[in-house]
C-alpha cells in the first residue's frame, strides 16, 4: 500500500505528462505483478467490489473522527471527495502499513462473510494502521471511486514502455471483463494473445469533432481544405443511441457498451439476430429504440437503461434495434486493418444474410458529391433524429481511441434558450468548495420554472465570478443547495428536447450545458416555457 | 435599556463608539486602529492610523504618506477612557490583536492570527477577555496543519530536486508574511534567493523597519536567467501564469497556502507542488486560541463562520456569527478582483484610492484564493 499511496502522491505532484508516465513506470517496475494488475484494474475503471456499504463507512468514519455527523457532512461539501474527507478528518498518526495492495484487497474481499461488527472492527483497525496518504487511497478502495487525473492512455503508455508491447495491443488486452484476481500479468504481456477471452471487445475507434461554434460555421471550402476531396469520404448520420460492440464467438453472444459494461442481458431483442450471425463476428454500431421502422429520441431508450428488470411494458414501449456501421472481426479474423470500404462491404453482406433485418439494421450511407451538398443535407439531421453527420475516410483502418484524421463527427448546432440561474450547489474534485452546479429556469407567466441543470461550459474565471455572486446572493439554503437571487442569465445549449412527466416544467433536455453567460441580458428577457415547448415541434 | 456594547459592527468596520475609533475599517474614517498591513485590513483614506511599530514601513510603502502612530506590544493608548493595547497575533511581522478595556470590560479583536510560532513574527499570545472577535478562515476540521519544519523540509527537498533536474524553482506566496517566512526557512546552501519586485519592495520596507532578513536579490530585466535557475524564485500569487513567470521556464512551480490541504483546490491552481503552509490558525489552533481567552462570547468574522459558530456553540461556547464583516462566511476566497495573474500592473479603476501596491495583490491568504491560473 505504501507504493500505491506514493504513486497517488507522485501523480498529484506533477502536471506534466512525461513525468506522470515516469511515475507510473516506476510504480510498475517496483511492485509485484499482482499489484500491477490490481492497479491496472483500478486505473481503468474496474471498481473494486463494494463490500461495506457507504453509509456504514461514513458512520464509522464519523466515529473515528470524533466530530458530529453534520460537521462531517459539511466537511465533505468543502472537500468534494468522500475518501479524502475521511482521511483528513481522522486523527493523525505516524503508522504505516507494509501490506501490499493485493493483500489489502484480498482482506477486503474476505469481509463479505463477516458480521457487521467484524467489518467495523476491521475498518477501524485498518484506519489506525495507516498514515494520512495511505488512508486516502485505502478509502478510495473502499468507496470505489477512482478518478485520479490519469488517463488510461497514460497508463497504457507506461505499460507499453516496460513490456515492449505496442499500446494498441495492450489497450485491446485490457478490454472486457477481466478481474485482477485471475488475469495474470504474464498473460497480459505475452507475445501472442493466444489465451484471449472470447468475450473481449476491441477498443472503440472514436471520432474527433469538427470544431465550430454557433457563430462560426465551417464552410464547404474549409472542409475541403481540411479533409480533401469529398470522394475520399463516406458519410452517415450520427445516431444518438448507445454505442455498442456486438460479439458472436464460439456460439456465445456479448454486447458491450462503450463504457465497457457488459450489457448483453439489457437488450434481449437483439439476441436472435446475434445468435444467427456466423461465429467469429464482431459488429460496431449504435443501439436505439425504434418504432414503426423509425428511431426514437434518446430519452425513450434512457427509460430502460437504468432498469434492473425489463418489464413487458418497457420492451413494448421502447423496443431496440442496432444500426450497425462497422465490422471488426469476420470469420474469426481481426479485420480492423482492412479499409473502411472493405469492412463496409463485409458488413453489408452480413446484414443482407440476416433473417432479422428489423433488429440488425445498416447505417445508411449518405449520397453526396460535394461538401456543399453534404452541408445542406446536414441541415436535415434533426428530422432524421440524428445529431449530425459522421465522416469516415474510405481508406481508413479501424483505430484505437479518439484520434484525429480519419473519423470526424460533424454535429449540428445545439438548440438553445436563455435562462435564469435559480439554484446552485457545490461541485466535486477540482471544483470542490465552489458553486459550479446550477439549476436554470425560464419564465412561465411571472414565475420562474426550473427546467435544466448544467455543470459545464464556463471558464474557471467565470466560475469564480458566479461563485462570488452566489455566496453574496443566497436567499435560502436547503442542505447543500442554495436558492440564489434570480439575476444571472445564461444561454443554455442542448442536443434534444422531449416531453417529460417527471419534471415540473414538463420537458427534459438532452445534454444541457452552458453556452455562455449573457451579461447583456436582464432576467426579464430570459426565454419562456412556451418558447421551449415550441421546440418540441408539436 | 440594555447597555450598548463597547464594540459594534457597522458598514464601515468594527466601531468603538465610546472611543470614537474603528478597527480595520474598510471605508474612510477619522480614527483607525489597524491589526496588520494586509490590504483587506489596512485601507487607504483614514485620517489617523494606529498600528504596531513593525507595521510602520510596510504601511507607508503600501498606503503612501499617512498620519500614522505606532506602538509596541503591551503599550497602552487611551482614547476617551478606552484603553487600547496591542498583543502579538503571530500572523505576519507586526500583526496585532487589539485589546480594548473600558470600565473593567475587555474586548479583543484578533485580526488574522496563527498559533504556530513561525520564527519571524512575534508569536501569538492569548489575551484574557470577555468578548473575543475572531477570524475563522480555516474554521473547518479538514484543515489541520503539520509543523512548519516538515513543510520546509519538503520545500527544501523539492528545491534540491529541481536543481538536480536543471529546472528553475518558483515558489509562490503572499508578499507580506508568507514570503518572509519562506525566506527565513530556506536552506541557503542550495543557492541564492531571487525575488519578484513586489516581494522585494516589502522586504526592503521591513528591513527599513529593522527586521533582519536573509539576503535576497531582486529580479530585474538584467538578471541572467541561467543564474536564477541555480537559485529559487519567490513570487507573489499575481505573477502566476504571467509572461514574467514564464520566461524562467522550464520551471517547477510550488504554491504555499493553507488551501493546498485539499486536492481539489490544489488541482484548480495547476501548481506542480502545493505546500500546506498558512499564516492562519488551523481548526485546532482556532479552538485552542478561543478557549485560551476565557471569553464569555466569541464573534466570528471571515471564514467558515456558519459552520464554526454552530460547532463552538455545541461544545459550550457562546458564539455568534458576524455577517457584515469582510463579506462573511467562506466568501472571502472568491473575491474576483484578487485573481492572481489577472492584473500585474496597478489597477485602481474601481476605487479612487491612491495605492502604491496593486489592488488584490495581497489581500491576505483568505481573499486571494479565488484567483485562477
Amino acid at each position: 500500500m505504501k507504493a500505491f499511496a506514493q504513486l497517488f502522491l507522485s501523480l498529484d505532484e506533477t502536471n506534466k505528462t512525461n513525468e506522470k508516465v515516469k511515475v507510473l513506470k516506476d510504480y510498475f517496475i517496483n511492485v509485484p505483478d499482482t499489484d500491477k494488475m490490481h492497479m491496472l484494474a483500478l486505473f481503468t475503471g474496474r471498481k473494486p467490489k463494494r463490500i461495506i456499504n457507504s453509509t456504514q463507512i461514513r458512520t464509522w468514519a464519523v466515529e473515528a473522527s470524533n466530530i458530529p455527523p453534520w460537521l462531517f457532512e459539511e466537511s465533505y461539501h468543502v472537500v468534494g471527495d468522500l475518501a479524502e474527507t475521511m482521511a483528513l478528518l481522522m486523527p493523525r498518526n505516524e503508522n504505516s502499513s507494509n501490506k501490499t495492495l493485493t493483500e489489502w484487497i484480498a482482506e477486503l474481499n474476505t469481509l463479505g462473510d463477516k458480521t457487521e461488527e467484524e467489518r467495523k472492527l476491521w475498518l477501524l483497525d485498518s484506519w489506525a494502521m495507516l498514515d494520512g496518504q495511505e488512508r486516502f487511497v485505502f478509502n478510495k478502495l473502499l468507496t470505489g471511486s477512482f478518478r485520479v487525473g490519469v488517463s488510461q492512455n497514460l497508463v497504457i503508455k507506461a505499460l507499453a514502455d516496460i513490456s515492449n508491447l505496442d499500446a494498441a495491443t495492450l489497450t485491446h488486452r485490457i478490454m472486457g471483463n477481466w478481474v485482477p484476481e485471475t488475469y495474470r500479468y504474464e498473460q497480459l504481456i505475452q507475445e501472442q494473445g493466444a489465451a484471449d477471452d472470447i468475450s473481449r471487445p476491441y477498443p472503440f475507434f472514436l471520432a474527433y469533432p469538427i470544431q465550430e461554434t454557433s457563430e462560426k460555421q465551417k464552410s464547404a471550402e474549409e472542409i475541403q481544405g481540411a479533409l480533401g476531396d469529398a470522394g475520399q469520404w463516406q458519410a452517415e448520420w450520427k445516431w444518438d443511441g448507445i454505442r455498442a460492440q456486438l460479439i458472436k464467438r464460439e456460439g456465445k453472444i456479448f454486447i458491450w457498451s462503450r463504457g465497457e459494461d457488459l450489457a448483453t442481458e439489457k437488450f434481449p431483442e437483439l439476441h436472435p439476430f446475434l445468435n444467427a450471425l456466423p461465429d467469429g463476428t464482431v459488429l460496431d454500431g449504435e443501439i436505439l429504440s425504434f418504432q414503426n421502422g423509425l428511431p426514437m429520441p434518446f430519452n425513450v431508450l434512457q427509460t430502460r437503461i437504468g432498469r434492473k428488470n425489463l418489464s413487458k411494458k418497457i420492451l413494448e414501449e421502447s423496443p431496440v434495434a442496432v444500426i450497425a456501421y462497422d465490422c471488426l472481426e469476420f470469420k474469426g479474423e481481426d479485420i480492423r486493418t482492412k479499409t473502411q470500404s472493405e469492412r463496409r462491404e463485409i458488413l453489408e453482406r452480413l446484414q443482407a444474410d440476416t433473417p432479422y433485418p428489423e433488429t440488425f439494421r445498416l447505417s445508411a450511407l449518405i449520397n453526396f458529391i460535394t461538401w456543399d451538398e453534404l452541408a445542406e443535407i446536414r441541415g436535415q439531421s434533426r428530422a432524421m433524429i440524428a445529431e449530425g453527420i459522421m465522416l469516415k475516410r474510405k481508406s481508413a483502418t479501424y483505430q484505437v481511441g479518439r484520434r484525429r484524421g480519419d473519423w470526424w463527427k460533424w454535429k449540428i448546432d445545439p438548440l438553445s434558450v436563455d435562462a435564469v440561474m435559480i439554484y446552485a450547489q457545490k461541485g466535486h474534485g477540482r471544483r470542490a468548495d465552489l458553486y459550479t452546479d446550477y439549476t436554470f429556469a425560464v419564465w412561465d407567466g411571472d414565475k420562474l420554472v426550473p427546467f435544466a441543470k448544467a455543470y459545464s461550459g464556463l471558464t474557471d474565471a467565470e466560475i469564480n465570478k458566479v461563485d462570488y455572486f452566489i455566496k453574496r446572493n443566497t436567499l435560502d439554503k436547503f442542505g447543500p443547495v442554495r436558492t440564489v437571487k434570480p439575476e444571472l442569465v445564461f444561454e443554455i445549449g442542448f442536443e434534444g428536447i422531449n416531453k417529460s412527466t417527471r419534471h415540473k416544467s414538463g420537458i427534459a433536455l438532452r445534454f444541457p450545458r452552458i453556452l455562455r453567460w449573457r451579461h447583456d441580458k436582464p432576467k426579464e428577457e430570459a426565454d419562456t416555457l412556451d418558447s421551449l415547448r415550441a421546440l418540441l415541434g408539436e | 435599556m440594555a447597555k450598548k456594547p463597547l464594540l459594534e459592527f457597522t458598514d464601515k468596520g468594527i466601531y468603538c463608539a465610546q472611543g470614537k475609533f474603528y478597527i480595520d475599517p474598510w471605508k474612510p474614517v477619522d480614527d483607525a486602529v489597524i491589526t496588520h498591513a494586509h490590504a483587506d485590513h489596512a485601507y487607504w483614506g483614514h485620517q489617523h492610523y494606529l498600528a504596531h511599530h513593525l507595521s510602520r514601513e510596510v504601511l507607508l510603502y503600501r498606503l503612501g504618506p499617512i498620519n500614522l502612530q505606532t506602538v509596541e506590544y503591551g503599550e497602552t493608548v487611551m482614547k476617551n477612557g478606552v484603553e487600547i493595547s496591542l498583543f502579538p497575533a503571530g500572523h505576519v511581522i507586526g500583526s496585532a490583536q487589539i485589546r480594548l478595556e473600558y470600565k473593567g470590560e475587555v474586548w479583543v479583536v484578533s485580526g488574522d492570527y496563527k498559533t504556530e510560532d513561525d520564527g519571524i513574527s512575534t508569536p501569538f499570545e492569548p489575551v484574557r477577555c470577555h468578548h473575543f472577535i475572531s477570524e475563522c478562515t480555516f474554521g473547518m476540521p479538514v484543515y489541520q496543519w503539520k509543523p512548519q519544519v516538515q513543510i520546509f523540509d519538503d520545500i527544501n527537498n523539492w528545491w534540491r530536486t529541481n536543481l538536480h533536474n536543471g529546472v528553475a524553482t518558483v515558489l509562490v506566496g503572499y508578499s507580506l508574511g508568507k514570503a518572509q517566512r519562506i525566506l527565513q526557512n530556506l536552506d541557503l546552501f542550495n543557492g541564492k534567493v531571487y525575488t519578484h519586485g513586489v516581494i522585494e519592495n516589502t522586504n526592503e520596507a521591513l528591513r527599513r523597519n529593522g527586521v533582519l532578513l536573509n539576503p535576497t536579490e531582486r529580479i530585474t530585466a538584467d538578471t541572467p536567467k541561467e543564474e536564477v535557475r541555480k537559485g529559487i524564485i519567490l513570487a507573489p500569487p499575481s505573477s502566476v501564469g504571467t509572461p514574467w513567470m514564464r520566461k524562467f521556464g522550464p520551471y517547477s512551480f510550488g504554491y504555499c497556502s493553507g488551501w493546498m490541504a485539499i486536492r481539489g483546490a490544489k488541482r484548480r491552481r495547476a501548481a506542480d507542488r502545493g505546500f500546506v503552509l498558512s499564516d492562519h490558525a488551523d481548526w485546532d489552533g482556532l479552538i485552542s486560541a478561543i478557549d485560551a481567552t476565557g471569553c464569555e462570547s466569541v464573534y466570528l468574522t471571515h471564514g467558515y463562520t456558519a459552520t464554526f459558530t454552530r460547532y463552538l456553540n455545541e461544545i459550550g461556547f457562546n458564539a455568534r456569527e458576524v455577517h457584515t464583516l469582510y463579506g462573511g462566511e467562506e466568501e472571502d476566497k472568491a473575491t474576483p478582483q484578487s485573481s492572481p495573474g489577472e492584473n500585474e500592473p496597478i489597477d485602481n479603476s474601481q476605487t479612487n484610492e491612491v495605492k502604491v501596491l496593486s489592488f488584490g495583490e495581497d489581500l491576505g491568504e483568505a481573499e486571494a484564493l479565488g484567483g485562477e491560473i
